[in-house]
């Protein structure tokens, strides 16, 4: 459905996008991941015809997007970064608006525009001005203006940003409820959203493609060795750390134990064990047999991001580890 | 078309929602009917002095009263135009809804001409207060409509270029003040331009007189209907329109 070949993005004196290539198959939802500035941004505005490559073709539903933008812009929904929406207007006059830009008209527009709210539950702000409501629902307004012209394509630059908890759980269960019907490349910087609503991903970093790879691949990638997190606490208040951490080592298919601290009479441990063996079980029995309680027993990393680890270098994935915790609390 | 005109009624719709439209209707309205009540105040003393000195020179409405306030409005028009076409596209930029604009299946073009042709709208709905004022005239009195109707016309054809040229200011900042004030400062020079046929007859200062808005207006305020002037507001309405789409592309290119 959408192919990159190539695709290059220069300004005065930098490069926004380097050489990136890419294939997207129809009816796939597609992760464009990278660190804020890696270029996702850049990438999608020249799918959208908002930008001109500098070099590299593009091409959508089989169009290029340089030489045929009219028929590329017909077949593409756009959300920008910001919903682009205009205060001064009424959610439903907006999308009316938008509808006619997208070359809708009379009964056909209508019911798109009663379409668009319900699947994006906008129904109950539809004679609301726009600049009034809330974050969470200018967001939604902005994924229904997207789809108002049912297009093959959906490009959607960081759906979730902004949003509370709640929302965006919301905004990822409608964007999974559309993919039977589009294709959709959505852009982000946190890794767990990756992980829960796309199949495929696109690592990006600093312009430069990093990898493309279903999901699960990437995590299999990941997933040579297990490794877990132990909180090990003794029954009155004493704990020998070196013992516990010797007793930890004795258990079958354990290759290493590192201590990550201790306290109060709590000591943690990372554990990990060689591949394809899992060693929860045994770890867990070992501890209450020998008469200390386990406290906490957790895999250790999220796993895509030990893969943005190894793929971008630490800073950018420490970088991206933090966006991921910060937005899962 | 059909595309201009969508983006022109959306424009229309965003003057006439905010207060903005309201305002420079009121302003406007308040402003001419204080310039009209000024010259029929003139008209009417002057009629009773011819009287009393029991001269009778031949008193003419459109001469003392509709040519000299048709070239007022075309001043007060000067300061009117900026606030119309600040927003234009800077709001578009710093809001980011020109993405929306741009992403969508229609051309640069149509665009530009609708968001021009909705504030060449929005100042013939100014120039309707001055119709209401003249109206009057034409109760009371018999004033020619022919010389006001060309009047109309170069009124409109000069805001048309003053407009297109705003709307080409409006595309280079995120900024409405800074697009309004530069659009005011443009439209002033032009105004002012002729000032210089005043003391200089060398070949430049004719060229700086002819680029003048106003210099051109002076036939359609007659009521003549100058083919040489009509084509120079049209060479401006397509001059600031081409630029304005050279503007939006070399926009993309750059951004």
């Amino acid at each position: 459905m959408i192919q990159a070949q190539a695709l290059t993005k220069k300004y005065a004196h930098t490069v926004a996008v380097d050489q990136i290539s890419f294939d997207v198959a129809k009816g796939q939802i597609v992760g464009f991941l990278g660190p804020n500035g890696a270029g996702k941004t850049t990438t999608m505005r020249m799918l959208t015809c908002f930008l001109p490559p500098s070099a590299g073709t593009a091409t959508v539903a089989g169009f290029d997007v340089l030489e045929q933008p009219l028929e590329v812009k017909k077949r593409i929904g756009y959300l920008p970064e910001t919903p682009p929406i205009y205060p001064e207007m009424e959610t439903a006059e907006y999308l009316k608006f938008v509808g006619s830009l997208k070359g809708l008209s009379g009964a056909d527009l209508q019911k798109r525009v009663d379409y668009a709210c319900e699947r994006c539950a906008v129904v109950d702000v539809k004679t609301k001005l726009l600049g009034k409501l809330s974050k969470g629902y200018r967001q939604r307004v902005g994924l229904a203006q997207a789809i108002i012209h049912n297009p093959d394509v959906l490009i959607l630059d960081e759906p979730t940003a902004g949003l509370d908890p709640k929302q965006i759980n919301e905004t990822r269960d409608l964007i999974k409820s559309l993919a039977g019907d589009h294709t959709i490349i959505l852009s982000t910087h946190i890794l767990p959203e990756v992980e829960q609503t796309c199949e495929q991903v696109i690592i990006i970093n600093k312009g430069k493609l990093v990898a493309t790879d279903s999901v699960r691949n990437l995590q299999a990638r990941a997933r040579g060795a297990e490794s877990v997190v132990v909180e090990i606490a003794g029954r009155n208040g004493n704990l020998e750390a070196g013992i516990v951490k010797q007793k930890l080592e004795q258990i079958s298919g354990v290759s290493r134990v590192s201590s990550k601290g201790q306290e109060h009479g709590r000591a943690f441990f990372e554990v990990e064990s060689h591949k394809g063996r899992f060693v929860r079980g045994d770890l867990a029995r070992a501890v209450v047999e020998a008469g200390w309680d386990l406290n906490e027993l957790r895999p250790a990393a999220m796993s895509l991001e030990e893969v943005f680890l190894q793929l971008t270098g630490s800073e950018a994935a420490a970088d991206m580890g933090q966006m991921g915790k910060e937005e899962k609390q | 078309m059909r595309n201009a005109w969508i983006i022109c009624r959306k424009e229309l719709g965003s003057y006439f929602v905010s207060p903005v439209a309201y305002l420079l209707l009121t302003m406007f309205g308040l402003i001419f009917g204080f310039f009209f009540w000024n010259a029929l105040g003139y008209f009417v003393i002057e009629g009773m002095q011819m009287q009393m000195r029991g001269q009778s020179f031949p008193m003419n409405l459109n001469e003392q009263i509709i040519r000299p306030l048709l070239s007022n409005v075309s001043v007060i028009g000067l300061f009117f135009i900026p606030m119309i076409t600040m927003r234009l596209f800077a709001e578009e930029k710093r809001t980011g809804t020109i993405e929306l604009l741009v992403t969508s299946p229609i051309r640069d073009l149509e665009i530009i001409v609708g968001k021009w042709l909705a504030a060449l709208i929005l100042y013939s709905c100014l120039l309707l207060f001055t119709a209401l004022n003249f109206a009057f005239l034409f109760k009371y009195g018999n004033p020619d409509w022919k010389p006001l109707a060309i009047g109309y016309l170069g009124l409109l054809l000069q805001a048309g270029a003053l407009l297109a040229i705003g709307t080409f200011i409006s595309t280079l900042t995120k900024n409405q003040i800074i697009a309004g004030a530069a659009t005011f400062g443009v439209c002033l020079l032009l105004w002012v331009l002729e000032w210089v046929s005043g003391y200089e007859t060398t070949t430049w200062a004719s060229v700086l007189a002819y680029m003048s808005v106003i210099t051109h207006f002076e036939s359609f305020g007659r009521g003549v209907l100058d083919s040489k002037d009509a084509v120079f507001y049209l060479t401006v309405i397509f001059l600031g329109l081409f630029f304005t789409a050279r503007s939006m592309e070399s926009l993309r290119w750059r951004s």
